[in-house]
């Protein structure tokens, strides 16, 4: 029996009846045996779309960023939206990893690496644009503060922008670091499995020569916590400080102060909506129903929901506060959001945003696969509107009404953002193909708590009703 | 006496801790202990210190924020003052507060690159390394305890094995250390 006892009101984590070595066994197949032909056809899908917006990418260095449909008056458009979208989808697997490692919620353990591996995909994504947007690429290293010949001539610390590339840049190498230092002993496993030479060097190095004694777990778990840690106000401080990008400006429907804790909540809503898609095809692909339960699924939504209405709270607030604050500009600037040239585009945000997620409060919908995978899209496609709207109906409306246009994509702006989602599951794939997809290790570290058998055990001994997770 | 290392397998956690509590309360030294993930609590019984790796991801922090301040300072206050949207930049105190997200930055990032680079140096993982642990299955299903005749020398070797048989072990692996 394991020295911590769970409520009875804990229903297992681990179905099935596992020990130790199944648990191995089960994360440990789709890396030893052959990938599926599904695997294949999903990766040629993604690589043929990631390939086009490659192609995009250089015609778009190539040429400048003329090719985009950005003009003098909306000179924002999706290359800050997509960016803002990708570091928000970024942001559920810090969360899932750092928050609830602090928190102490046992159900992380199914669910923290994927969605680890998935922030830094999604942080890879977003940091393309603003170096594309950048124009000339290859002076991107401007935005250090390294001596140079112009004076020296500084970066300002004053701006948001230059906060970003110290926020992202620390995001995703933190982010990096916190995932590879807990995927160090997976690896090992997989080293000590291997039989074929050339994985098991491979894996070896991998390993980084993980040996698993008493010292080494010690520090590990204290790497782990101080990392989750610093992680935790990392990833609140990230994307508030996207949001000042927008926020200490002074254009109207940008400059407001609830944008940070806004900006925060519709960051972790939209990245557990990208976890779940991700995950609900992952556990029935490489069959880990046993592990990712509908338990796990149903906390998710239960995280949709809390953050989900957060974000509705937030956008009835900034409508509230543009009419409360008696200012003429901030009014229009709302005005013209919900009944403007793009109010198909605000009500499609509030739609997806506010009113699908309440309809997790209904038990069966919550913990319905199909419904939640449907409703996963649903999120993300509100996610990405809503910083359409934010920043294009923003800009669109000048001061100066002869100054008033539309925004329209060109084929090169649609074909860099298709195809970071094209790079992203390419990334992916290849994850789940060659990469421990659950945490083994932690995950054996739960199975005495949590797992069905020992459950089972310990009601039995405390003369409790039995419940089975799903 | 022979310099040889024994390495007594058990198949659970739990029974592993148990065997080693039951070794040390017998006088025996236990040198180590290889297990897939944490026993928790077996720290304390073979004595392995808890570690300083904390203290370390402070002090790597403290130095990246001291870095920041007096960086930004010299780049923002005292090289070239920046002008920017009329916010106040006579001095680094008014301008603190837009210095505040950069420095608090580069904290964490110190903080956590320092402690990460340590703990990988301290713990000997790095690319290339062989692995060390006695078993391949030790990083599967499998917990040893190991535990070296040099650091026993008031114990005879029979004493030491007919122990180990008593606390439940699946196997005992006898190993001859070389002399170098």
């Amino acid at each position: 029996m394991s020295a911590v006892r769970e409520a009875q009101i804990r229903i297992p984590l681990i179905d099935g009846h596992k020990t130790y070595h199944d648990i191995s066994v089960d994360i440990c197949k789709p890396i030893e045996s052959k990938a599926s032909r599904g695997w294949y056809i999903c990766i040629t899908i993604a690589g043929i779309i990631a390939l086009w917006g490659i192609g995009c990418i250089f015609y778009l260095v190539g040429t400048g960023i003329g090719t985009w449909g950005l003009n003098k008056t909306v000179n924002w458009a999706w290359d800050i939206t997509n960016f803002v979208w990708w570091v928000g989808i970024g942001h559920a697997g810090t969360l899932i990893s750092a928050v609830l490692l602090l928190f102490r919620q046992r159900w992380r353990m199914a669910v923290n690496r994927s969605a680890e591996a998935m922030t830094i995909f999604a942080v890879i994504m977003a940091a393309l644009f603003p170096v594309m947007h950048m124009g000339r690429i290859w002076c991107a290293y401007w935005v250090l503060p390294l001596p140079n010949q112009f004076g020296s001539l500084w970066v300002n610390f004053n701006s948001p922008l230059l906060w970003d590339v110290f926020a992202i840049s620390t995001y995703f190498t933190v982010s990096l670091v916190f995932w590879y230092i807990g995927l160090i002993p997976d690896f090992g496993t997989i080293r000590d499995r291997m039989t074929k030479p050339l994985a098991k060097k491979v894996y070896s190095i991998l390993s980084f020569g993980w040996t698993g004694n008493a010292k080494a777990w010690n520090r590990f778990e204290i790497v782990s916590l101080v990392l989750a840690g610093l992680s935790t106000p990392l990833v609140f401080s990230v994307h508030s400080i996207v949001s000042t990008d927008f926020a200490t400006s002074i254009v109207p429907g940008w400059h407001t102060t609830i944008f940070p804790p806004y900006f925060v909540s519709g960051a972790v809503f939209s990245g557990f909506a990208m976890v779940l898609t991700l995950l609900l095809i992952m556990r029935k692909v490489m069959k880990l129903e046993n592990y990712v339960t509908v338990k796990h699924v149903e906390y998710m939504n239960i995280v949709i929901i809390v953050t989900g209405s957060i974000v509705g709270v937030a956008y009835l607030t900034e409508l509230f506060v543009s009419w409360y604050s008696g200012v003429e500009y901030e009014s229009y600037a709302f005005i013209n959001r919900f009944s403007g040239d793009y109010a198909w585009a605000y009500w499609s945000m509030m739609t997806c945003n506010v009113v699908s997620p309440q309809l997790f409060w209904v038990k069966k919908w919550r913990r319905s696969l199909s419904f939640t995978f449907f409703m996963s899209f649903i999120v993300n496609i509100g996610m990405w509107f809503e910083r359409f709207v934010i920043i294009v109906t923003s800009l669109h409306r000048d001061y100066v009404p002869s100054s008033w246009t539309w925004f329209h994509p060109t084929f090169v702006d649609i074909g860099i953002f298709i195809g970071t989602i094209g790079i992203f599951f390419t990334l992916f794939l290849l994850f789940a193909r060659y990469f421990p997809v659950l945490a083994l290790n932690e995950l054996k570290s739960i199975l005495k708590t949590s797992g069905e058998s020992y459950k089972e055990e310990q009601w039995k001994a405390e003369g409790g009703l039995y419940r089975k997770s799903s | 006496m022979s310099n040889k290392v024994y390495y007594a397998m058990y198949d659970d956690d739990h029974k592993c801790l148990e065997g080693a509590k039951t070794l040390v309360g017998e006088g025996v030294h236990v040198s180590d202990a290889f297990s897939p993930f944490p026993i928790h609590g077996i720290d304390p019984v073979i004595g392995v210190q808890h570690t300083r790796l904390g203290i370390c991801a402070f002090l790597y922090g403290i130095t990246g924020t001291m870095t920041a301040i007096f960086g930004i300072k010299y780049f923002m206050i005292s090289d070239w003052p920046m002008i920017v949207g009329g916010k106040p930049n006579g001095t680094m105190l008014e301008n603190l507060p837009a210095f505040i997200p950069p420095i608090f930055e580069f904290t964490v990032f110190c903080a956590a690159h320092g402690m990460a680079l340590t703990y990988l140096l301290r713990n000997k993982t790095l690319p290339g390394m062989p692995a060390r642990n006695p078993d391949p299955r030790t990083t599967d299903d499998r917990f040893v305890l190991e535990i070296r005749t040099a650091e026993n020398h008031e114990m005879t070797e029979e004493k030491i094995q007919s122990l180990l048989k008593s606390t439940g072990i699946v196997e005992l692996d006898v190993r001859e250390i070389e002399a170098h």
